[in-house]
This record gives structure tokens, C-alpha cells and sequence, in this order.
């Protein structure tokens, strides 16, 4: 089985950086950066209003789709998509083969911009996210659950 | 895959409800829903078709306490279930920690059991996981009904690997709970080994 993700307090605050430079820079409402199985991992600007977990999960659902699509169509995948509303719109890039960046703007932002700022971020959470896979596979990282014992486990299903 | 964020002490796994058409996956989740606290559940999100047959999938957020002051958290999802959205079905089984066959006992649907088994089989293959590995339970819903199979028979046909099996009717919660309970206690003794 793929090993899961895992995030450290170190990369998380470089990526929570790069996310609250993004949103300012892009002039963005919220971005936030879903991993590609539908888990959120980091939220920035306007976002205690919406539902983040149910965004990541339909952002997942979609950035799967479309991929399913590409590959109908002889393409490996969309690396970017855009959609337009009345409003808000909302850009997603595919970073790292790994997590999805989402960027949601209104009109005091415009789509140009929000690819160029979009582009410069997607390439510093790239080396984070390379990193942390490194960090990850390196000898002697051992799962971060194993000293957890099966009376832990019981214990939560006790109740 | 699960996500384990050291940051703000919480692991992520995601739950997989599995099964042929009119099953009763979407309805295991619903119960779920109905009978969690508010505060141990997000919005339950169904994407359906106009007669409310699931078209994309179905996803649930919960909350199940503590470890060891990680905050687990489950993602349940369920597929499809009709034949023709396989390539929908493919899509969530991307990154699952879990499975949850959901059998439905009637005889008439055997044939329809036995054939989402082996099609969950080879979506789980294609995207690198065990059907015999992977942390499995199975459940055979509605035993409320009057033409049902045996669970000796059901459990020959469909659970020869003898994961743990859950007898379930899915609207009153009669076995929903016992399933996701074991499924997620499969995930968690797995993540523990370091799967």
C-alpha cells in the first residue's frame, strides 16, 4: 500500500507561509490546499465562513474526474482549471503530481493575475512537498502511530 | 492514504462503501449521519442523480475521539454502485484506507453481489492495493426482507476470506454501526503497523 501523508509542524508552517503570500498577492477571497484523496491541508484568508472539509472533498472529486477525462482524451492530465461564476471563481493547479491548489477570487483579482502568482507558489510547494516525501522515505522514519497500542484503539470504540 | 498532520494533531483515513446497485451503501451513511452529535459530524454531501441514485459519490466527515491526542477523523465515501459508472467507481477508490462491501441478501441479487466483489477486486488492483490485504469488512444488509439468502450462504459465496461480516438493515441502523466501528478499527490497527 502507498505510505499516507504525513505533515510536520516545520513544512506546515512553510506551506501556511506560502498560502497567506499567495492570497495576498493574488488579491484572493481563499486558498487553500487540498491533497489529491480529498484531505485538506492547509486554508488561508476569507475561509472560516465556508466548509473546507466538504470543498476538499469535492475538489478531490473533481480534479479526479478531470483526470479520468484527460486520460480519455490521450492527456495525462489538466493541470489547471478554471471556473467562472457570476461573483467568485475558483483556479485549481495539480502541484507536485501530488495536491491540488485551489484559489477562489472575485472581481478584484483577475484570472491572469491569479495564474501568475499561482505558478511562482505551485513551483515553492513543490520543493516543500519534495522534501517532506523525502523526509518521509528516509531511513529510520518509522510510522508515526506505532507506539499506539491495541488498548488505545479499543479504548476509542469503547464509548 | 491517510493524513497525518503533526501540526494540528489530527489523522485523516478515508472509508470506502462498496457494493451493487440499490445496495444499500448511501443509506449506511445516512444512518450514520442521523445518529452522530452535531459536533462530530460534517456535512454529509450526496452527489445524485434527480432520482436520488448516487451519480459521483457520497462523503461524510466524522469525528471519533482521541488518540493519544490526535484527533481521528474518517471520510466515508461511497461509489456507484450501478454498473455503468465504473469509471466513477475507479476515481474513489483513489487514496482509501478502508473497505465496507455492503451485500444486499436478497437471492435475486447474488449474482449482482458476487460480481461488485470481483469488480472491486480489480478497480482496488488497479490502483496498487490487495483486495486480501487491504483492511476489509463485509456486510449483509437487509435481513429484514422475506427472500433473503442464508448468511452461511452469503458468507460462502461472498466472504471466503472471512473478514469480519455484519448483519445490517441499513434504515433502522441494525448493524450500521458494528460495521463502522470494525472497518475503522481494521484502519487504525493497520496505520499502527505502519501500512
Amino acid at each position: 500500500m502507498n505510505p499516507g501523508l504525513v505533515m510536520y509542524e516545520d513544512e506546515f508552517r512553510q506551506i501556511s507561509g506560502i498560502c497567506d503570500r499567495l492570497t495576498r498577492d493574488a488579491n484572493a477571497k481563499v486558498v487553500f490546499l487540498v491533497d489529491k484523496n480529498g484531505q485538506l491541508i492547509a486554508a488561508s484568508g476569507q475561509a472560516q465562513n465556508l466548509d473546507t472539509t466538504s470543498l476538499a472533498s469535492l475538489t478531490a472529486g473533481n480534479v479526479a474526474a478531470m483526470g479520468g477525462l484527460a486520460k480519455l482524451i490521450g492527456e495525462k492530465e489538466f493541470p489547471n482549471q478554471f471556473h467562472e461564476g457570476e461573483h467568485e471563481s475558483l483556479h485549481m493547479s495539480i502541484v507536485g503530481g501530488r495536491v491540488v491548489l485551489v484559489v477562489i477570487f472575485d472581481a478584484k483579482s483577475s484570472l491572469g493575475l491569479v495564474r501568475l502568482r499561482v505558478k511562482k507558489a505551485g513551483e515553492e510547494l513543490g520543493r516543500v512537498f519534495e522534501a517532506l516525501s523525502q523526509k518521509q522515505a528516509a531511513p529510520g522514519a518509522q510510522s508515526p502511530f506505532a507506539e499506539i497500542t491495541d488498548d488505545d484503539i479499543d479504548n476509542l470504540f469503547s464509548g | 492514504m491517510s493524513f497525518i498532520n503533526y501540526s494540528s494533531r489530527e489523522i485523516n483515513c478515508k472509508i470506502v462503501y462498496y457494493g451493487p446497485g440499490l445496495c444499500g451503501k448511501t443509506t449506511n451513511l445516512q444512518y450514520v449521519y442521523a445518529k452522530t452529535a452535531p459536533e462530530a459530524k460534517g456535512k454529509m454531501i450526496s452527489l445524485a442523480t434527480e432520482t436520488e441514485r448516487t451519480l459521483f459519490f457520497d462523503f461524510l466527515p466524522l469525528s471519533l475521539g482521541e488518540i493519544r491526542g490526535f484527533k481521528t477523523r474518517f471520510h466515508l465515501y461511497t461509489v456507484p454502485g450501478q454498473v455503468f459508472y465504473d469509471a466513477s467507481r475507479k476515481l474513489i477508490l483513489k487514496g482509501v484506507d478502508g473497505v465496507v462491501f455492503v451485500a444486499d441478501s436478497q437471492i435475486e441479487r447474488m449474482e449482482a453481489n458476487l460480481e461488485s466483489v470481483e469488480n472491486l477486486r480489480v478497480n482496488l488492483a488497479e490502483q496498487g492495493y490487495d483486495l486480501n490485504r487491504i483492511p476489509y469488512v463485509v456486510q449483509y444488509n437487509k435481513r429484514d426482507l422475506p427472500n433473503v439468502a442464508t448468511v452461511e450462504e452469503l458468507h460462502r459465496l461472498i466472504n471466503p476470506r472471512s473478514v469480519p461480516e455484519y448483519q445490517a438493515v441499513a434504515p433502522t441502523g441494525v448493524g450500521v454501526f458494528d460495521t463502522l466501528k470494525a472497518v475503522a478499527k481494521l484502519v487504525l490497527t493497520e496505520l499502527k503497523r505502519g501500512g
